[in-house]
């Protein structure tokens, strides 16, 4: 049975979908055109006169040390927040799910930090790990470890990770949860009774009918990681000490806003735009054929 | 094959008690059948003989050993759902498999034992696919499938033909009998379906709120009924009950008397009392005339088809067989 709408002429159509395609051109097509138009071209630094110089930007960038570092940098990155976002979230999932007495109150404190902007959890976690009066760095001060993301590039990077997997957290539980008690309780006591043991049980049966949840959450948090972790870079650690933490998207801004090379900026954009479109679908052509239903 | 015996067992969820002290001896082999109205504890039951709820107090054994304390899948049993409760993900092999592979059999072992099941069941075409591929009737049979495979010494059935039609129902319900006949293993079936209890029960065991009302071969139960809710709830149509005074019989420490639909004719010489007729039923092999008593209580007689039947409206005599009734007292238990 279809139910279709059909209408009689093409002009009410056209007028119901004009505000959606309106929004998408002024705050898509047409940023991402200037964008594309702009990375082929030089300005001169008082911004008066733009040089045409093709493909220049993109050739100049791939043969960058550091635009390279900074590939390898978002990899790395987007890796560790995806896994420990997604890892800690179905560990506290799993734990609220076997939970009878209190789950009510376990699930809505989880949820809090899902509320808060990613830049003020950056100042947070900042104020906590600050090299002088953070109450975290002190604590490991006593303990005989010296912190100092700001000189040291691998705690710089430990912390924004940890930042930005953070507010996550709640997100992904959210789903996890949902996603482990849509699982038929009798298929679970099936399983028990069939000599499973709780790991094998989740190896063998929640794991593969949570893949669905699973795959949702890799590709939503690969994204988050690529993208909306702006905030929690720009106020710990602005992308250093030394680029250690300058991600791909960070780069575009320190490069075109604070460097006003705004042509590689473009270029990187336009990079950017390609990485996350063959993300998309390298996702859904290859993981997808993984996941049951 | 194993024996199961539950002494005195109890359930208590919070402060309410839902199972008040049951005791069952299933001999090695048997069939029994717990029937039971919503909610009567019965499910709650087979769960605690399963392992997958805790006894509060009592004493479940299977095989002679208390079981209690053990795991679900430390009691050798095998369990049928409602829902089949068939892993999603997994072809019918498998979900056949599954238990054999968690227990270390080997390959060979495994195709053997789930092939000999497969063609049992009239599975073999269906191996390979998905549960969502194939009919009620079919992930209903890989359930059983599911259970025999893993030779266990006690089956246990948490209604499993409620999610089915009722023609497939009928059949299913033969099929569990034979099947279980060949297999010869200990089985514990819950349902709410007396038809489905008397057609399958080697005994039958009447829940109503958490107390067994009674136990016995169905044909007993039903010839016999302990009270008066076995009585209402065995049988369909139900059990006539007519106050003492009204049906005209006069006995010390009885409340009421029962008289089952069949016992009851509709006769014009000497009847024991008369009503009036409010509707007639007609099923084809037999009719159930529905008669109000002259106090307004509700009777129904039911009549073999070729019988004269009596027109709506019409004033008739009654009349049973004094050996045919039962009295119970004013608690609803049998005189």
């Amino acid at each position: 049975m279809e139910k279709r709408v059909t209408f009689k002429g093409i002009w009410l159509p056209l007028l119901l979908v004009l505000p959606q395609m309106f929004i998408t051109a002024v705050f898509f097509f047409y940023p991402a055109g200037q964008a594309v138009w702009q990375s082929l071209f030089i300005p001169d630094p008082f911004g008066l006169s733009m040089q045409f110089v093709g493909l220049g930007n993109f050739e100049y960038l791939l043969t960058n040390s550091y635009y390279r570092a900074s590939f390898v940098t978002t990899a790395i990155f987007s890796v560790l927040v995806t896994l420990v976002s997604m890892g800690v979230a179905l560990y506290l999932a799993v734990l609220a799910d076997r939970l009878i007495k209190g789950s009510g109150v376990y699930r809505t404190l989880l949820i809090w930090p899902y509320a808060i902007a990613p830049a003020v959890a950056g100042v947070l976690w900042l104020f906590m790990f600050n090299t002088r009066v953070g109450i975290v760095t002190w604590y490991l001060g006593t303990l005989g470890y010296d912190w100092n993301h700001v000189l040291n590039g691998g705690e710089a990077m430990g912390l924004v990770v940890v930042a930005s997997a953070w507010g996550r957290i709640s997100y992904n539980f959210l789903f996890f949860l949902a996603g482990l008690q849509a699982i038929p309780r009798s298929v679970i006591e099936a399983a028990a009774i069939d000599g499973a043991h709780f790991w094998t049980r989740f190896r063998t049966i929640v794991w593969p009918l949570l893949s669905p949840t699973t795959f949702f959450l890799l590709v939503v948090n690969v994204v988050y990681a690529f993208f909306e972790t702006f905030g929690v870079i720009h106020t710990i650690t602005s992308g250093g000490p030394q680029q250690s933490t300058t991600i791909l998207v960070y780069k575009v801004y320190s490069d075109g806003f604070v460097g006003q090379d705004l042509g590689s900026s473009a270029a990187q954009s336009v990079i950017l735009l390609l990485i996350v479109g063959a993300l998309t679908i390298i996702q859904f052509k290859f993981i997808e054929r993984r996941v049951h239903y | 094959m194993a024996t199961v015996t539950l002494t005195d067992i109890r359930k208590t969820f919070g402060s309410t008690e839902v199972i008040h002290g049951v005791d069952i001896d299933i001999a090695d082999g048997e069939f029994v059948v717990i029937v039971g109205p919503s909610g009567c504890g019965k499910s709650t039951l087979l769960r605690m003989v399963a392992g997958l709820e805790t006894v509060t107090s009592g004493e479940v054994r299977i095989g002679g050993q208390r079981v209690n304390e053990r795991e679900p899948m430390d009691r050798d049993i095998a369990m049928v759902f409602q829902n089949y409760a068939l892993y999603p993900h997994m072809s019918v092999f498998d979900n056949m498999a599954y238990g054999l592979k968690i227990a270390g059999r080997s390959k060979a072992e495994i195709a053997t034992r789930v092939g000999e099941a497969a063609k049992l069941l009239q599975l073999e075409p269906y191996l390979d696919r998905r549960p969502r591929e194939l009919s009620g009737g079919q992930r209903q049979r890989v359930a059983m499938g599911r259970a025999i495979v893993r030779k266990p010494a006690v089956f246990l059935f948490d209604e499993p033909l409620s999610n089915l039609d009722a023609k497939l129902r009928v059949q299913m319900r033969l099929e569990i009998k034979q099947l279980q006949r060949r297999l010869g293993v200990t089985s514990l079936y819950v349902t709410h379906d007396q038809v489905e209890a008397m057609t399958l029960a080697d005994r039958m065991i009447v829940m109503n709120a958490g107390v067994a009302d009674q136990i016995g071969p169905p044909l007993e139960v039903y010839a016999n009924p302990r009270t008066e809710f076995v009585a209402s709830f065995i049988g369909s149509p139900p059990m006539n009950f007519l106050p003492l005074d009204v049906a005209g019989e006069v006995a010390p420490g009885a409340a009421r008397l029962g008289v089952r639909p069949e016992h009851m004719r509709i006769t014009p010489t000497d009847p024991r009392l008369t009503a009036e007729v409010k509707y007639a039923e007609a099923l084809g092999a037999e009719t159930l005339v529905h008669v109000a008593l002259p106090d307004g209580t509700m009777a129904t007689v039911r009549q073999s088809a070729g019988e004269l039947q009596p027109e709506e409206g019409a004033s008739v005599g009654l009349g049973w067989d004094a050996g045919d009734q039962i009295l119970f007292d004013a608690k609803g238990v049998a005189v």
